[in-house]
């Protein structure tokens, strides 16, 4: 099982041992991690579960599609770390991923 | 101690549980819900689950197993007869007790049920849980005919799902247009054109006055008229589950009042989801949604409160639906507006009717048009420029600063 580690933004971190085609909203909703509200349940349409991840592990992941992109675009805290946890699905080459929450979803 | 019970184990429950533990809680949790199921998503089985797009395990908030590694004691099958305020207490059909330090009422809503000649017949349905949908998608394999009652949402999108599959659709709405309740006459003319290019018959004006057939239902009586149908789903709206509120003595109308903590009349009860009647402090009038947004939220507030916080409800309801490739994505209320905006193309499938009330934003209907969505969420009671917002050079962002 890949390894996924949440860190919130005041430092708490996360280690989960994930399952492979779950979300990372679905991961981090199944064992509590704060701050990943997912109201629509992985949709793309509420932009409640907004991530931050850092650029090597950016480099191992889908790009976004238009709709997420369009999400996030209309956020004035997002960074170019920022992605919908609900898009990423865990797989074994992303075993060890790092995200980090971000402080204004929080 | 006697710890929180739930009843209900919808998602508002599931939530609420969630967000309890969430906070650290270390008591007791109980969920008493008359599905079978554990918490679930209710958006996707008019769209994806009914399509089978998605199975089961998508539909689910939260595998199984989170509820007993949470030491949350889920109760399925499991109906909540009583609530008794003196002692505290819930008594289920089967006759067990639960004590309660504090209550949620997550009882949700059920669908309005069509009472006319012929409602017993057999491949008549309604759509509310998965089982209704597990039926409707096996019938909807042997069947030619699909006849909706009703043109609201939950219709529309299995009048989608339905024609897509190769079925003949009809579609029956007793107002004189679709969606009639619930969105502009602009908007519900792009929607019967919509699904009119689709394939689907819709027929406005037309009430339904009985059901025919010997044991399966064979056609929809609409006054003189008989409609060929092999299947029929009803979807004319929902009634909030407020009868053990009620019976309880709490305080209701049109579902069980809370204020904006989600308290009920009694301190030790609280109310969650589509049940509640609830003020809004930022559209400053009480509503009841038929809304998940809204139900999480609700929980939300309600586990914080519960644990003795003081945290108040304030969102702007928002609301989606897909149907077809289109994904509307809808902001407050469009009659709130005195004025309409277009922004984008509509023969491109792809705009939002912004609406204003004395030239400040308070809802948008937005047709694959993500960034109008959550923009309208952040403008929302903003005064902008009418022609502004018109403009598809402008970028929205702008807007914002």
């Amino acid at each position: 099982m890949p390894q996924v580690k949440f860190i919130e933004f005041n430092g708490t971190e996360h280690n989960i041992d994930a399952n492979n085609g779950d979300s990372m909203m679905v991961v981090a909703t199944s064992n509590l991690v704060p701050g990943i509200d997912a109201d629509c349940g992985g949709e793309c349409s509420c932009a409640t579960c907004h991530v931050l991840i850092g650029a090597d592990w950016q480099a191992k992941l889908d790009a976004a599609n238009d709709t997420e992109e369009s999400m996030l675009d209309l956020n004035p805290d997002r960074s170019a770390e920022s992605r919908l946890s609900c898009q990423i699905i865990v797989s074994d080459h992303l075993d060890g991923i790092v995200i980090n929450l971000p402080e204004f979803q929080y | 101690m006697s710890g929180i019970v739930i009843i209900g184990a919808g998602q508002a429950a599931g939530q609420a549980a969630a967000s309890l533990r969430q906070a650290k809680y270390e008591g007791s949790i109980t969920i008493l819900g008359n599905e079978t199921q554990p918490p679930y998503q209710r958006p996707p089985l008019s769209k994806q689950y009914l399509s089978g797009e998605l199975g089961i395990d998508r539909v689910m908030v939260r595998p199984e197993k989170f509820y007993a590694d949470q030491s949350i004691a889920l109760h399925t099958g499991t109906r909540v007869e009583s609530i008794d305020r003196s002692t505290k207490s819930v008594t289920t059909s089967s006759g067990d007790a639960y004590q309660y330090d504090k209550l949620l009422i997550a009882t949700g809503s059920r669908p309005r049920i069509l009472t006319i000649p012929g409602s017993d017949l057999s491949g008549i349905h309604y759509l509310r849980t998965i089982d209704d949908v597990d039926g409707i998608r096996t019938a909807m394999q042997t069947a030619k005919k699909i006849c909706i009652v009703g043109g609201g949402y939950i219709g529309l999108e299995v009048a989608a799902v339905a024609v897509t599959s190769g079925l003949q659709v009809t579609v029956l709405e007793m107002e004189e247009r679709i969606l009639q309740r619930v969105t502009t006459p602009e908007m519900s003319e792009y929607y019967h054109e919509l699904h009119a290019g689709r394939g689907v018959n819709i027929r406005v004006n037309t009430g339904v006055s009985g059901f025919e057939g010997e044991g399966h239902i064979s056609a929809v009586l609409c006054g003189d008229e008989a409609i060929d149908a092999d299947l029929v789903i009803v979807g004319i709206g929902i009634i909030p589950n407020i009868e053990l509120a009620e019976a309880a003595g709490l305080d209701c109308n049109n579902g069980i009042t809370v204020d904006d903590h989600c308290r009920t009349s009694d301190p030790d009860i609280y109310a969650a989801g589509d049940c509640t009647n609830h003020p809004n402090p930022i559209m400053g009038r009480r509503l009841r949604l038929e809304s998940v947004p809204n139900a999480m939220e609700q929980a939300r507030v309600s586990a914080a409160n519960m644990l003795g916080g003081d945290k108040a409800y304030a969102s702007v309801p928002w609301f989606w639906s897909d149907q077809y490739d289109l994904k509307l994505q809808m902001v407050g209320f469009s009659a709130d507006g005195d004025t309409s905006v277009l922004r984008g193309d509509k023969t491109l499938n792809q705009f939002a009717v912004f609406y204003l009330k004395d030239g400040k934003v308070v809802s948008v209907d937005a047709v694959n048009s993500p960034k109008e969505f959550m923009v309208c969420k952040q403008l929302y009671g903003k005064t902008v420029d009418p022609s502004v917002l018109a403009d598809t050079d402008v970028e929205l962002k702008t807007l914002l600063n």
